[in-house]
């Protein structure tokens, strides 16, 4: 871990493996990866905090010479001295004066959550953008810009698990494939082929029809369907290593067959992989938001970008519930396709030594 | 006055200069040969005459002169007719310089259209004329066929007819025999001569190997990095060289033999009737498919600090008894290294004895991995067999093995495209060095090499050999390099034995006709 926050600085690239230096120079020199892979990490990590961002609870409170986090902690309103043993609604006029009076709160810098219900709107919702929702508010009065918010982070996640998992399935199977050829290869291919003919969104519909739609049994099923990606492109590229002098020569070393698919093989198989990465990362992101769209998604209450396109297609005459979806998703999709060509010119040795 | 004029070419690629100043008479009826190692030049000289560069190169000349035309102020038009029409040109690598798709009829008759607009009929009349002209035979089923359907020979016999076709002033043959049996190099380089003198053409042969240049050209142009070193008629340059670079090149002929082995060196390896069978393309379903034996009972053994030299042309089976040996392939048969049966063992009882034969390939951009640096080539072997070796001792080992093949040890961190062939080829060694091994399987170490650099390989492997007391397998189908570094040989031909015996023995007095056929197209 040292070694990769080392690298991700820049300022000490690993002496000790010239390897990883070269290739993080040269992803380096391409400026608009470089620039994206910051601007996505920056957006990421904030958003990994969504809840520090865009809350209704304030961070702090301190009261009568206390501190108290909403954030973390769930304090009944009797703690400032209100009348229900029920959380504190902070955003209470009421709840706020008690607290003010004997102190003070630090708000996070939106304050709402994504399901945050604005009831003070001046207009009836959806109301368009304002000093207090800076993003406006959907039509049942939730603040776009914290929805945005957790909705770009719970579609980074789940594309990115897809993307992890799918991505281990499709090599392990393609380079097997590939490697041992023959019966084997034969058989794996026609599987694939009468897997892959199956109407995918049909059945992701069924089973959300009878398994209840969350986060996980989501992935799982979705995982079903995405490991076929890369078969084929890792099979063909072991197909074509394996009769390479290298690996021979390996053979005749002894190395055992896992270690000649993993170190010999495999890297030749990454160039090819790493191109399809950030496009399977964002077709991840772009069927999750499908789904959420036309409501087989996630659960009705999480947040995501999905339900928002919904409520976008719903309130033609609010274009800033459109529009700032619109754009967070082109802005999520290009980002991510400029980092994965960036990482795939790095990895080509060939190309950026010549 | 000469046919074909060059003064002041200079090719340059960015800020490196590929070709520098460089100067070429071609007279008329003359064979002009090219000669100098792989990067010297000699082919870009030849491509900038057809303004067939690559779009990277940058090129420049004081004149180039065709007879009376002036090559550099031709415009896109007046080049093509010059391509394939006065002058024709024949490549290295004849499978891939012919279209798969396309019959012996269409490759050549292609010309015949473009630049004389002939009818079918006219065309393929022609066609068959340049087929006896080229010594194939001139019937309607040879214009049928598609090039996978020829041998080497042929191919490179129908790319001659190609170029013929429009009765060119000027042949270009690069390297026209470089990826050819000896025996077929021989008679393919009869056939140029032949057309030179009695179709009168100038030829510019192309070619890294003196000994076919001193039997064919007239004239010679010594060639290295770029510039001409010498030139001049062919037998006063190879006679009395003026410049160290030719006595170099000269000097570079592998020569000697191998002193007599030890007579009480025991032995190391012995096979006896090893046996591969390929299976053939089934002609119906349900029919067993034809077996064909690759490797046809052949027994053979090694002795401690021996070489054997395993002989043969292209498909002799030769590299198949290789990887039979190191059990990469499946065979039948018995194999057994220092009194250990190898064959009955499963690949993981195999593995202890792994390390004590290793094997070096021909090609030396294949057998590195690209992705891989030296150190990791190098140090595989170590990861391996002994996984509890620490970091820096195999770090030192690594170090150690370039340094005996050397290389500078510094070049541990970087990836193999940064290195030439032969340095590659030296890595390939310290790879299969690091386990010390007592056996070697060479298979074509040097085949993919300049004569120069092949000499310094072959030096490198004696010196290995008398240091560490290693066996050699030696797989080539160069005699001279054969006949340089081996104690005994064995000369193959479609997997079965022809000859076997001392190095001495066979060279002088070959009992084989078939022995005495390579001899002497290697030898002449």
């Amino acid at each position: 871990m040292r070694f990769l926050t080392g690298n991700l600085l820049g300022n000490n690239p690993l002496k000790s493996n010239p390897v990883w230096a070269r290739q993080w120079q040269a992803f380096r020199s391409n400026r608009r990866g470089y620039w994206s892979l910051w601007i996505f990490l920056t957006l990421f990590v904030l958003t990994l905090g969504a809840e520090l961002i865009a809350n209704e609870k304030p961070l702090l409170v301190s009261y009568d010479g206390d501190l108290y986090v909403p954030v973390l902690n769930s304090y009944p309103e009797t703690t400032f001295g209100g009348f229900f043993e029920s959380e504190a609604n902070y955003r209470d006029p009421v709840v706020a004066e008690l607290i003010n009076e004997k102190g003070w709160m630090l708000w996070p810098l939106i304050r709402f959550s994504y399901n945050t219900i604005n009831y003070d709107l001046d207009v009836p919702a959806p109301a368009p953008p304002s000093a207090e929702n800076w993003l406006g508010t959907d039509d049942q009065g939730r603040d776009i810009l914290a929805g945005l918010i957790y909705g770009f982070r719970i579609s980074v996640l789940f594309g990115l698990m897809l993307t992890i998992l799918s991505s281990i399935a499709g090599i392990v199977v393609g380079a097997v494939q590939g490697y041992y050829g023959g019966k084997l290869d034969l058989f794996g291919q026609r599987f694939i082929e009468i897997w892959s003919s199956m109407p995918q969104l049909f059945l992701i519909i069924i089973i959300s029809s009878f398994v209840l739609p969350s986060f996980w049994s989501l992935l799982i099923i979705m995982l079903l369907f995405s490991w076929m990606t890369l078969v084929d492109l890792v099979r063909a590229e072991f197909l074509r290593c394996r009769n390479m002098d290298y690996v021979r020569s390996a053979n005749a070393m002894g190395v055992k067959a896992p270690v000649i698919m993993f170190r010999h093989m495999l890297p030749n198989a990454m160039v090819a992989t790493l191109t399809f990465l950030p496009f399977i990362l964002n077709s991840a992101v772009v069927t999750l938001t499908s789904l959420d769209f036309i409501g087989f998604g996630l659960p009705p209450d999480a947040p995501s970008l999905g339900r928002l396109v919904g409520q976008g297609k719903a309130n033609l005459h609010a274009p800033w519930i459109g529009i700032s979806v619109f754009a967070t998703l082109t802005l999520m999709l290009t980002l991510l396709v400029y980092i994965g060509e960036a990482i795939r010119d790095a990895f080509d040795t060939r190309k950026f030594l010549q | 006055m000469s046919l074909l004029s060059i003064r002041g070419l200079t090719i340059q690629f960015g800020d490196q200069t590929a070709v520098d100043n460089m100067e070429l008479q071609l007279e008329a009826g003359r064979m002009l040969a090219l000669v100098g190692e792989s990067g010297s030049g000699k082919s870009l000289t030849a491509l900038s005459l057809l303004d067939l560069l690559p779009e990277s190169a940058h090129w420049s000349a004081d004149s180039m002169s065709l007879g009376d035309q002036d090559l550099l102020k031709l415009d896109h038009k007046q080049k093509r007719t010059l391509r394939g029409g006065r002058i024709g040109m024949i490549f290295q690598e004849p499978l891939t310089a012919l279209n798969p798709l396309h019959t012996v009829e269409k490759q050549i008759s292609e010309a015949l259209f473009i630049h004389q607009g002939m009818s079918q009929t006219r065309a393929r009349e022609r066609c068959l004329e340049l087929l006896k002209q080229v010594e194939l035979p001139a019937t309607a089923e040879m214009l049928r066929r598609y090039p996978h359907q020829l041998s080497g020979g042929q191919r490179q016999r129908v790319m001659i007819a190609m170029a013929l076709a429009n009765d060119p002033e000027i042949l270009i043959a690069d390297e026209p025999t470089t990826a050819l049996d000896v025996t077929v190099q021989e008679t393919i380089l009869t056939l140029i001569k032949r057309l030179q003198q009695e179709l009168g053409l100038s030829i510019l042969l192309i070619s890294h190997d003196l000994g076919v240049v001193s039997r064919f050209a007239d004239d010679i142009i010594v060639m290295n990095k770029g510039k001409r070193v010498e030139a001049g008629p062919t037998h006063e340059v190879l006679a009395h060289p003026q410049e160290d670079y030719t006595r170099h090149l000269l000097d570079s002929e592998p020569r000697g033999r191998m002193p007599a082995l030890a007579a009480d060196s025991p032995e190391l390896l012995l096979a006896s009737d090893i046996e591969v069978t390929f299976k053939g393309k089934r002609s119906r379903l349900f029919q067993p498919p034809p077996l064909f034996k690759a490797v046809d009972n052949i027994s053979l053994s090694l002795r401690k600090g021996e070489t054997l030299g395993i002989v043969g042309e292209s498909g002799s089976g030769k590299s198949t008894l290789a990887l039979a040996l190191l059990r990469l392939i499946g065979s039948r048969g018995s194999v057994t290294l220092d009194g250990t049966e190898l064959h009955t063992l499963s690949q993981g009882q195999l593995r202890p004895w792994r390390r004590r034969m290793q094997v070096v390939f021909q090609d030396p951009y294949g057998s590195l991995n690209p992705r891989m640096t030296v150190g990791q080539i190098i140090a595989e072997g170590l990861a391996v067999h002994e996984p509890s070796m620490p970091r820096a001792v195999r770090d030192e080992r690594v170090s150690e093995l370039l340094k005996e093949v050397d290389l500078p040890p510094q070049t541990r961190n970087r990836y193999p495209h940064e290195f030439s062939g032969g340095q590659r080829q030296r890595i390939a060694i310290a790879r299969a060095l690091i386990l010390n091994p007592d056996l070697l399987i060479l298979d074509e170490p040097t085949s993919a090499l300049d004569r120069s650099v092949q000499f310094q390989i072959l030096e490198l492997l004696k010196t290995l050999q008398q240091r560490h007391g290693l066996s050699y397998l030696f797989i080539s189908h160069d005699l001279k390099v054969i006949r340089a570094i081996c104690h005994r040989v064995m000369v193959m031909k479609d997997g079965k034995v022809v000859e076997e015996g001392d190095v001495q023995a066979i060279f002088d007095a070959p009992s084989q006709a078939y022995t005495q056929k390579l001899i002497a197209a290697a030898f002449a």
